[in-house]
């Protein structure tokens, strides 16, 4: 039952299942363990993330190509909430109909943008994604009417989800049952099922075959499989998912604007994510989401803190200054993409099959 | 020339019938004219910029994102040298702004040459062959780079005023054309007229060409093309250096991201052109300013996408580009 829930995909190394086991608990008591607004924010960060960096894994690392468009998609997502709780009014009618016009939004766009690029080179599919995704972050700007502009929009949700919505009196276990609560658990239930279905994708005959095209495009051609309709496939299916985290993140910050959700910063964090936790694994988003969020939540203010001790030194403090935190991730995405290709889960996997082989030698 | 006998002479036409069509569009004939010349001037910048690029591409297959680097090196390089040479740019006498404009391109090339050599020896170099790692790896260089930039020259935008007495028009008729746009196009010309005798009529050149084509042929023959693919990566980034120049000098200001947004210009013009043409970047990127002056001309809003729709009906109709090339 639990092997079919996982497709199969066990974490085949005891040290990966217990993180893996530690995260999703941790999550799913999130708001009892970690008190605070700061600590709730960051776990419904790591919920969206999961699904945004999974998604964008099954293009990376089992596809293997590179879409610069991920974080389009995850703003169409955002958008499509934003603005149709704006023009509709805050209702769940509203909401489901901003959700489906986002999504056939990003299925058209993602699916022109697969077939004219996917077709000769898939080098081109990197350069066209990255200039589709420069317009659309200026347009998402300029057409302030629709978008709120630069100020992006603030909207309302339906009631249920707000946080001035109590179920009862009485705190259960420390914590005020709200709307809020509601919300987290809303987005744990969609990380938790976007993952899983994910997991069922690249374990099935069409992830086999992603993978095929991924180790060989030739060999996966003279079998018979057409490489240019399974890499649009996987294209698109990861626009789907981005554009799912968007929603869960507009529903999350009532808030949506092109910074917090088309920044090509964005874009590089999902990047490094996807590398740090494991290319080619979906369990590697889980972890990477995590230890990335974390860092980024936290190692800020250590950054601050190292800026404000060496302010003597101009060149150094100017370096060290939080402002400048691209720098340092920039820096740590080389380093990884050089000495540490596999990630968190690819190491400890191949650590688990190093000491299995150790053992069965000794026996 | 030669590499003009045997050529196929329909993606020439494209320039010529791109500028016929806006005509009727615009109307008045005195502002298609400054428009035209403005498109051409600012493909003219842009062609230096991207033929680094095509060639890099072509000739080793490394697809470097971080090419965009280099422009904002050069550009910001330039406010640095222009800056400090004050009392030449302000006098209104012609020479003595060129002697201000000239060491300024010649320190922006070096700076952004050496710093080419380095990207090439510690981003590049050690994932040869890896499409997948060198897109990741060379994005990975231009955040550095631009943070780095940012750290340096700070990270708000910063004026790059023309000198003097390259400021204002010439009347060409009722046609304003502005002084600045003809120099554009006289050194992208230059440039282009040395590419072009340095690919056609030299040793070198003919080295580069041949790889291009076929990249293993040549090392058969015994030739070091890695140390060719060094020095053209070295010459394709002092271009992006001078070309930063330039399109600084042209949007008299510059701002840190200014990289990340030529990048995007860039590589429609090399997809347009197909990688690793050098003629094809020169249509393409003609294509591309005209496009972005008679568009942002007529329907500003829509500026942003049209350079994109215009790759895409290129690709309808050749999907490698202009002039694919052999062997890919």
């Amino acid at each position: 039952m639990f092997n079919r829930l996982i497709s199969n995909d066990q974490p085949r190394s005891r040290l990966l299942a217990a993180l893996l086991i530690v995260v999703l608990l941790g999550l799913a008591f999130a708001p009892f363990l970690f008190p605070g607004v700061k600590a709730l924010s960051v776990a419904a960060k790591v919920l969206i993330f999961v699904v945004l960096v999974a998604g964008f894994d099954l293009l990376l690392g089992y596809t293997g190509i590179v879409s610069f468009a991920h974080t389009m998609f995850f703003g169409i997502g955002a958008y499509g909430i934003a603005i149709s709780s704006n023009t509709w009014g805050p209702t769940w009618g509203s909401l489901a109909a901003g959700f489906a016009l986002s999504l056939a939004l990003t299925l058209v766009l993602s699916l022109a943008i697969g077939l004219f690029s996917l077709r000769v080179r898939a080098i081109f599919f990197a350069m066209i994604t990255l200039a589709v995704a420069a317009a659309f972050q200026t347009l998402a700007s300029q057409l302030s009417d629709f978008t709120g502009g630069e100020d992006g929009l603030s909207f309302k949700l339906p009631e249920l989800l707000l946080p001035s919505t109590e179920f009862s009196e009485e705190p259960f276990l420390g914590v005020s049952l709200d709307g809020r609560l509601l919300c987290y658990y809303l987005l744990f239930v969609l990380a938790v099922g976007m993952l899983l279905s994910l997991l069922r994708i690249v374990n099935s005959p069409f992830g086999r075959v992603l993978q095929a095209i991924r180790e060989n495009e030739f060999r996966a051609e003279a079998i018979g499989y057409r490489v240019v309709v399974y890499r649009t496939m996987s294209s698109v299916l990861s626009a789907l998912y981005a554009c799912v985290a968007g929603a869960m993140l507009a529903l999350w910050l009532r808030y949506n604007g092109p910074d917090t959700s088309l920044s090509f910063e964005i874009m590089m964090d999902v990047l490094l994510i996807v590398v740090i936790g494991g290319m080619g694994t979906i369990y590697g988003a889980a972890i990477g989401s995590v230890l990335f969020l974390l860092a980024q939540s936290y190692l800020q203010d250590l950054l601050r803190l190292a800026s404000e001790a060496t302010a003597a030194v101009p060149m150094l403090s100017a370096l060290l200054s939080p402002d400048r935190w691209l720098l340092w991730l920039g820096l740590l995405f080389v380093l990884s993409v050089y000495y540490f290709p596999t990630g968190v889960v690819g190491r400890l996997r191949s650590r688990a099959a190093l000491n299995a082989l150790a053992s069965s030698k000794q026996a | 020339m030669k590499l003009f006998q045997d050529i196929d002479t329909r993606p020439l036409l494209l320039v010529p019938v791109l500028a016929l069509l806006a005509w009727p569009l615009i109307g008045s004939g005195s502002t298609w004219l400054t428009l035209t010349v403005a498109g051409l001037a600012m493909g003219m910048i842009i062609f230096i910029m991207a033929s680094g690029l095509t060639l890099v591409f072509g000739l080793m297959d490394v697809l470097n994102f971080g090419h965009g680097l280099f422009i904002a090196l050069g550009a910001f390089v330039a406010t640095s040298v222009l800056g400090a040479m004050g009392d030449w740019t302000g006098s209104g006498e012609w020479w003595r702004n060129m002697v201000a404009v000239l060491p300024a391109m010649l320190i922006a090339m070096a700076v952004a040459a050496a710093v080419g050599l380095a990207f090439e020896r510690f981003i590049v170099r050690p994932v040869y062959g890896q499409h997948l790692k060198q897109i990741l790896i060379t994005m990975g260089g231009m955040i550095i780079g631009e943070e780095l930039i940012k750290v340096i020259w700070g990270p708000l935008q910063i004026a790059l005023p023309l000198p003097e007495a390259m400021r204002g028009s010439v009347l060409w008729g009722d046609a304003a054309i502005e002084k600045y746009r003809l120099l554009a196009v006289a050194v992208g010309l230059a440039v282009f007229a040395v590419q072009m005798w340095v690919l056609g009529r030299t040793k070198i050149g003919l080295l580069i060409r041949a790889g291009v084509q076929d990249r293993e042929m040549v090392e058969s023959l015994g030739y070091r093309i890695r140390r060719l693919f060094v020095g053209v990566f070295v010459a394709g980034s002092a271009l992006a250096g001078l070309g930063g120049v330039m399109w600084g000098l042209y949007q008299q200001n510059v701002v840190p991201q200014m990289g990340a947004q030529v990048n995007v210009l860039i590589f429609i013009v090399i997809i347009i052109g197909g990688l690793g043409s050098t003629g094809g970047a020169l249509i393409g990127a003609l294509l591309v300013g005209l496009m972005a002056n008679y568009t942002g001309f007529l329907a500003p809003k829509l500026a942003l996408f049209s350079n994109i729709a215009l790759m895409a009906g290129i690709l309808l109709w050749r999907p490698q580009g202009v002039y694919p090339v052999a062997n890919r």
